[in-house]
């Protein structure tokens, strides 16, 4: 990203921030006088505004990883009539951009031995990390349908992809190498559906498409005139960089 | 080795409601008072500035404002004979972390207590006699009375700027609130929250049920408010993005909103942050607490003399605190004896997602964390339990706390969990689902209690705290109890489906899904040495300058938010060290 485009995202959200948020004036007009003598961003802004882009070259995965993100991701949210699927808002760019954030270390669990197999209510006990479980995990779906269908998850007709997937998540398709279950639905799936409906700045949720879908206003988060009348609200949504949908 | 800081008349563990509290009513007094806080430092602006705030993927889906557990988290188990095994994510409750601690992400719902919730041993036993109290509920009178701790309760909704609506001033009944309600001294200090839509649905259905609405008083402003410490609040705009989240609007009661900008300026306060507590220090004797020991940000060991320490955390870290320290006994289920650890409870939390017909708008997006209306006929004892033959009880509300899609779309039972057909049902059902939830209290059992694991250490090599916690038959007999009423409501409600998860006999606790941080207990507060850690000003039985505030005070679970008894339960221990302890130091009650 060049300085410039900083500088425009920077407007753009002061601008709005002040259309939006009277009580946050005072002190965005504070910060744009500090960042006008090229200081560092102020820090109110928000994480950088990298909406998906056309052409992604994927930093985490491979190639072969790659190409079974964007399958899975058009099976499990695909395009169809009610709204756009997951590939479409740049769900995969998400879940790229999310392996370079502490969380894909594990950095915000305990994550000390040692480590044992328990009922599954005593939640995650697993040394895997975010990254390591997109690894083994996406290795051992691609190993499964070789074995099964000569062909790697990617390659498979929908249906067949359909299949899978829903073996994976009743537990019936296993892996000696990792719980793919949980990979399913505590990562893979919970990563897609996040990406799908979060910031677009994050990478996925397009124009926010996903918001307008189910009629999310995103983060108006202003809504004291409307709270106490059960109809719907009138006005799209609006991102956190300030754009409108 | 350490190194020895500058003596304080007061130094307070941990700088969340309770630190703030305490902190400015002693420095008031005029002490000199540092408080040491674990976490960073955090203000509205910068830290929940608008739009930087409003992110569900870095506050809900990353947790932005819990303890980080690789720092420091506990291990869990259901049973004493089990291996307990570390609560790796967060899951089933989220301690916070940092100036203001969990009084940040926190919602707002602002209860009191009922009066025999406090003396419950005496109150079921008087109305029921002794035998229904079942083998192995460790059941107890708190040592304090609701009347010793009204003013108290007055004073922090005034802090809080509360909303709400009274029933009970003074005996004088009033329309419009808790029928229930035990006296209060004032109105609260603002009007109630505009309902929004599932509130609205669930009194009226409620009323025709013969049961008694009234507005859940919140401390999220519904008015521009200056409080008696002379900070304000701008009234709630209902944004949506309030528990998970620190408040853009200065609207939700905080440490930060109603406490620190005047407490700031107070030139015998210090805070320090990033200095994690290792232990309490107490002299040869082991009756006088000389101060504590911390690490600071360089990992440099820190020894702080004060002549009062006050052990001001989450509930899990005063809780280890005690135990790392060596102060009291231990306590050992086997034996019963021993009191550090003992009582430890949680609260059970049924969830019922309603889904309506789609010319009906919840519009679940928009909310506040204590907007709602509510019920108390099922409430402690409330009704009769003679022929149910369970104790406890709970509130029964219809919140909307304001919800985003990547905390979660709750849909009809039955519906896929991806593919076009998810497609379908959240797009169905975002604008048209409401929720209901019965909040209850969870009593204290033998089995159930804290102590240090033997085998996890945090990050600083402490041993980690140990649950050994599990549901027990009479709470889930009433959490079937109340089953029936959230369906029963629900319906009433026009609901066309509902989903969601009510706990019943044969169920574990599950620490996967997030239900309450309201966990309690571990160095209950009491009249008897033998059965409680702290007498009933707060102070410990063992070591008479350490005061320990919090829900680990609790000698049982309520049903209850538990944020305006734990500020009531600080108030009331300030005045006493103020008015009692400083003009002659020592046990406030003879062993």
């Amino acid at each position: 990203m060049s300085s410039n485009d900083g500088q425009t995202s920077r407007r753009d959200f002061l601008a709005t921030t002040l259309a939006l948020a009277p009580l946050a004036v005072a002190v965005a007009g504070q910060t744009a006088a500090q960042s006008s003598k090229g200081e560092q961003l102020p820090s109110n802004a928000p994480a950088p505004d990298h909406p998906s882009v056309p052409d992604y070259r994927p930093s985490y995965f491979t190639s072969v990883e790659w190409a079974f993100i964007n399958a899975a991701c058009a099976r499990l949210i695909p395009a169809d009539e009610h709204g756009p699927g997951a590939v479409e808002l740049g769900v995969p760019q998400y879940i790229d951009r999310q392996m370079a954030t502490p969380w894909a270390d594990g950095a915000i669990w305990y994550m000390q031995g040692p480590f044992f197999a328990a009922a599954p209510e005593f939640g995650y006990q697993s040394q895997l990390t975010p990254k390591q479980q997109y690894r083994l995990g996406i290795k051992a779906i691609d190993t499964l349908c070789q074995e099964r269908l000569h062909m790697p998850f990617a390659a498979l007709t929908a249906a067949q992809q359909d299949d899978v997937l829903k073996q994976i998540e009743k537990g019936s398709l296993t892996s000696p190498d990792l719980s793919l279950s949980a990979f399913f639905s505590a990562f893979l799936l919970k990563n897609v559906i996040e990406g799908y409906f979060g910031d677009p700045m994050y990478g996925g949720n397009k124009d926010m498409a996903a918001w307008k879908m189910i009629g999310y206003p995103g983060v108006r988060a202003d809504y004291l005139e409307w709270v106490g009348e059960a109809k719907p609200y009138p006005y799209g949504p609006v991102s956190i960089y300030g754009k409108r949908g | 080795m350490a190194t020895t800081s500058k003596p304080v008349d007061v130094v307070i563990v941990g700088f969340g409601w309770t630190g703030a509290i305490m902190a400015i009513e002693l420095a008031q007094a005029g002490l000199s008072v540092l408080a040491l806080e674990r976490g960073e430092d955090a203000t509205t602006v910068p830290n929940w500035a608008y739009p930087k705030v409003v992110d569900e993927i870095s506050q809900s889906a990353r947790n932005g404002l819990l303890q980080n557990l690789s720092k420091t988290t506990v291990t869990i188990r259901h049973h004493k004979n089990d291996r307990a095994l570390p609560y790796r994510q967060i899951g089933s409750f989220k301690p916070g972390t940092g100036v203001g601690g969990a009084g940040i992400h926190w919602s707002g719902v602002h209860s009191r207590v009922m009066p025999q919730e406090l003396r419950l041993r005496s109150h079921v036993t008087e109305r029921y006699g002794a035998r229904f109290i079942p083998e192995g509920m460790t059941l107890q009178d708190w040592g304090v009375t609701y009347e010793e701790l009204e003013p108290h309760f007055d004073r922090f909704e005034q802090v809080c700027g509360t909303s709400g609506k009274a029933a009970n001033i003074q005996g004088r009944k009033l329309d419009g609130g808790n029928p229930f309600e035990a006296p209060r001294s004032h109105e609260f200090p603002l009007p109630p929250l505009t309902d929004p839509p599932t509130s609205v649905l669930f009194a009226k259905a409620t009323r025709e049920l013969g049961y008694h609405p009234y507005p859940l008083p919140a401390a999220n402003a519904s008015r521009p408010y200056t409080n008696p410490y002379g900070c304000q609040l701008g009234p709630c705009n209902f944004c949506g993005f309030c528990s998970d989240y620190g408040c853009i609007n200065y609207s939700k009661a905080s440490p930060q909103t109603t406490i620190l900008p005047v407490l700031y300026r107070m030139p015998n306060f210090a805070l320090r942050t990033q200095a994690h507590v290792l232990k309490v220090n107490t002299d040869s004797t082991g009756k006088v607490a000389t101060g504590v020991t911390y690490i600071d940000a360089q990992g440099h060991e820190v020894e702080q003399p004060a002549a009062l320490v006050v052990l001001a955390a989450f509930h899990l870290h005063n809780v280890r605190l005690m135990l790392s320290s060596g102060i009291g006994q231990p306590y050992d289920p086997d034996t019963g004896q021993g009191t550090v650890g003992r009582n430890f409870c949680y609260q059970l939390l049924n969830s019922v997602n309603l889904f309506f017909n789609q010319n009906v708008y919840i519009n679940q997006f928009m909310g506040a964390g204590g907007v709602g209306q509510a019920i108390e006929d099922f409430y402690a004892d409330n009704f009769d339990h003679g022929k149910l033959g369970f104790i406890g009880g709970g509130v029964i509300w219809g919140r909307q706390t304001g919800n985003g899609p990547v905390r979660g779309i709750p849909l009809p039972p039955g519906s896929p969990t991806w593919g076009s057909g998810w497609k379908t049902a959240v797009k169905q059902n975002f604008l048209h689902a409401g929720r209901i939830e019965s909040q209850l209290s969870n009593m204290a059992y033998r089995g159930c209690y804290l102590d240090l694991d033997p085998t996890y250490r945090d990050a600083y090599g402490t041993p980690l705290l140990r649950m050994t916690l599990n549901w027990q038959d009479n709470d889930l007999r009433m959490s079937e109890f109340f089953g029936e009423k959230l369906s029963q409501i629900g319906n009433a409600m026009g609901a066309i489906s509902m989903s969601g998860r009510v706990l019943k006999r044969g169920d574990n606790w599950d620490t996967r899904a997030y239900q309450s941080t309201h966990i309690n207990g571990g160095t209950a507060m009491g009249a008897d040495p033998k059965t409680s850690v702290l007498n009933k000003y707060l102070q410990s039985w063992d070591v008479s300058n350490l005061f320990v505030l919090g829900a680990n005070t609790f000698a049982h679970g309520i049903g209850y938010n538990p944020t305006g008894l734990v500020g009531a339960l600080t108030y009331w221990a300030a005045a006493n060290i103020r008015t009692n302890y400083l003009q002659n130091p020592g046990p406030l009650v003879r062993r």
